[in-house]
């Protein structure tokens, strides 16, 4: 049986690099769509929230997209794993593992989770700046090798 | 010999808040401060944008209350493009800004309530805390999680059904809206299979209420003491003191439940409210002029609402206002646990105006839009989960936005939130000389029941550390603290 697959990118479009999980999103849906491919789905937020356990639990695959102030070569996918998330002041998102933590919990299943990291360099309010050349980059390398990968996963 | 103890979250790029609690010699809380290093660069970053971008713009501001702020600016924008001040649109126009309204509040609520309030009150303030968050909820009440998560789920899909999208919706323009809802969008929140459908979720809201009911029940030390102080409130109201999250006029009362603020329009919101600037915070403090500086703050959001409506507009939340009202015998409530209570009395009236409005016939068909003479500067208020929440707008002659104005909920409530970190800090801290988590998260717990919205437009992996430093009188370290790193 063919695997169903998400794709989930995050972070607010209006704040330059921190539209690289979007950007990511909507950039790999025209492929996709291009090529025909099934059963790969496609979501976008500003952040994750406690809802997103539930749109994981229908699915085998879920890649997780998010920007990235660490210091990174570029871009990294990493499995996420488990988390339990403390309350954090007065956060309101929450991180991969504590979604995917939930979804067991909740659902009792446990999609296997990844999660792109590109990173980005600038953050802030400038209206006409899209994302930085460097982000732009990490951006294209990041979907050229998960392009190349999508065969394999599916 | 004094100490000075800082609790500081740490976040990735809009500005953090700390919280400073400076012990006397004895160990004694002698004064706590909530201090938000906010960023206040959003007025400046309109300057100069077409004013029919705003709504959309505005969004940029919070990944967590676009909503209110997509709203908000549409309807400073109607009375710029002459489409009255909040109530001169189109039914269809009003009543689908309504139910986005209403599916904004309604998920804000449930995230509050669930993921970040309920885990203090089901494990204790000073729990464990690898126990006390939301994965702890759903492994020891696994049912309330799921509620959590699906009524939540249910709020958002509201939004995209009337925003048009999750991010940077597009719904709300200057003088209406640009899209009806479709008869399967209608039908999917109405009779969805279970548990995505609009009876659902007014199960479960009413479910939520007779959960914490109970919980006050047994813990009523903590719920009418924690925090529990005097003040005056504002919020909109209807002009008929209903209940009304959306549009109304400007009503304040104070402890006593005298009128200070008398039902005045907001476009006039100036005259009224001022904003003080102290050294040691970047947030304002607002304050009614009639009052002045020092005594004229008041507390905005759910709490406030109850304190100023007359009633609520909808029948199984009017019930539960009664109830409300009855335990302070009518008089303004300023306990500020029960923010919770009126947090959950809001989440079951707006699944009561969803239910309503789903059910109208105007939201499918109608005039999307209104247009009247063009002026040069509009208001727009309405209550944000959090609060009340103003958009203040200017134009020039190339309808370009010349000046923007806004206060935002979390500024409303800033000296509450400080008054209420104080009365915390000395609940838990007066005569201890080690601090430990559970007192830090007491201070917190003060903070979070105002629900303030600090710093959500961009985000790391929901990481907010909170870092606790005891500073001698010399500002020598003595201690420090390290939480969620």
């Amino acid at each position: 049986m063919d695997k169903k697959i998400l794709f989930f990118g995050y972070g607010n479009p209006g704040r330059q690099d921190d539209a690289l999980g979007i950007r990511f999103i909507e950039r790999m849906q025209t492929w996709i769509e291009e090529k025909d491919y099934k059963n790969i789905s496609f979501d976008s937020n500003y952040q994750l929230n406690i809802e997103d356990a539930d749109t994981i639990s229908g699915y085998d695959v879920v890649y997780f997209v998010d920007a990235s102030m660490e210091q990174l070569e570029g871009f990294t996918v990493t499995e996420v794993e488990h988390s339990n998330a403390q309350v954090e002041f007065t956060m309101h998102a929450i991180s991969p593992g504590v979604v995917l933590s939930l979804c067991k919990q909740i659902y009792y299943k446990v999609p296997q989770t990844y999660l792109i990291h590109i990173k980005g360099f600038e953050w802030e309010l400038e209206f006409n700046k899209g994302l930085t050349d460097k982000g732009e980059k990490n951006l294209q390398d990041a979907l050229k090798f998960m392009q190349e990968k999508l065969p394999e996963i599916l | 010999m004094s100490k000075k103890i800082t609790i500081e979250p740490v976040t990735r790029v809009e500005g953090h808040g700390k919280v400073t609690i400076h012990l006397d010699d004895n160990n004694q809380v002698a004064q706590s401060r909530l201090h938000i290093v906010e960023f206040r660069g959003f007025e400046r970053f309109v300057q100069g944008r077409p004013y029919w971008e705003a709504p959309v713009l505005v969004q940029r501001l919070c990944g967590i209350c676009p909503v209110s702020h997509h709203l908000a600016a549409a309807k400073a924008l109607d009375v710029i493009v002459g489409a009255g001040t909040g109530d001169g649109l189109t039914p269809t126009g009003e009543k689908m800004r309504r139910l986005m309204h209403y599916g904004q509040m309604f998920q804000s609520h449930v995230l509050h309530f669930f993921h970040l309030a309920s885990p203090d009150l089901l494990f204790g303030v000073d729990g464990d805390p690898a126990l006390r968050n939301v994965i702890g909820v759903a492994i020891k009440h696994k049912e309330l999680a799921v509620q959590a998560v699906m009524m939540r789920k249910f709020g958002q899909e509201i939004i995209k059904a009337t925003a048009g999208k999750k991010v940077h919706g597009t719904g709300a323009i200057p003088g209406g809206i640009n899209k009806h809802l479709t008869q399967e969008e209608k039908d999917h929140f109405l009779n969805g299979p279970d548990p995505m459908n609009i009876d659902k979720m007014i199960d479960w809201s009413l479910g939520a209420l007779e959960f914490f009911k109970g919980y006050h029940a047994q813990n009523k030390d903590l719920i009418d003491n924690f925090a529990s102080f005097p003040s005056s409130h504002v919020s909109l109201v209807r002009k008929d003191g209903a209940m009304d999250l959306y549009h109304g006029v400007l009503r304040g009362v104070d402890s006593n439940g005298k009128k200070i603020l008398n039902d005045v329009d907001y476009q006039d919101y100036l005259q009224y409210i001022d904003e003080e600037v102290k050294s040691w915070s970047y947030m304002k403090f607002p304050y009614l002029r009639s009052i002045g500086k020092k005594d004229g703050w008041y507390r905005v959001g759910p709490l406030a609402r109850m304190n100023t409506c007359d009633f609520i507009p909808s029948p199984l939340a009017q019930k539960e206002f009664e109830i409300f009202k009855a335990y302070t015998n009518g008089k303004p409530n300023g306990m500020s646990m029960h923010q919770h209570w009126a947090r959950l009395i809001e989440i079951l009236h707006s699944a009561e105006m969803m239910k309503e409005l789903l059910n109208d016939p105007d939201l499918m068909s109608g005039e999307l839009t209104v247009k009247g003479t063009k002026g040069r500067e509009g208001v727009g208020l309405l209550e944000a989960p959090r609060g009340t929440l103003f958009h203040h707008y200017r134009i020039n002659d190339d309808d370009q936005i010349e000046m923007a104005n806004l206060i935002v909920s979390t500024t409303n409530n800033n000296t509450p939130m400080n008054t209420a970190v104080n009365l915390a800090a000395k609940q838990f801290m007066n005569g201890q000389s080690e601090i430990t988590e559970g007192m830090m998260n007491a201070v917190e717990v003060a903070i979070r029941a105002y629900d303030p919205c600090l710093s959500c437009a961009t985000h790391a992996l929901g990481k907010m550390p909170l870092e606790a430093i005891i500073l001698d009188s010399n500002g020598k370290e003595l201690d420090r603290k390290l939480k969620n790193g």
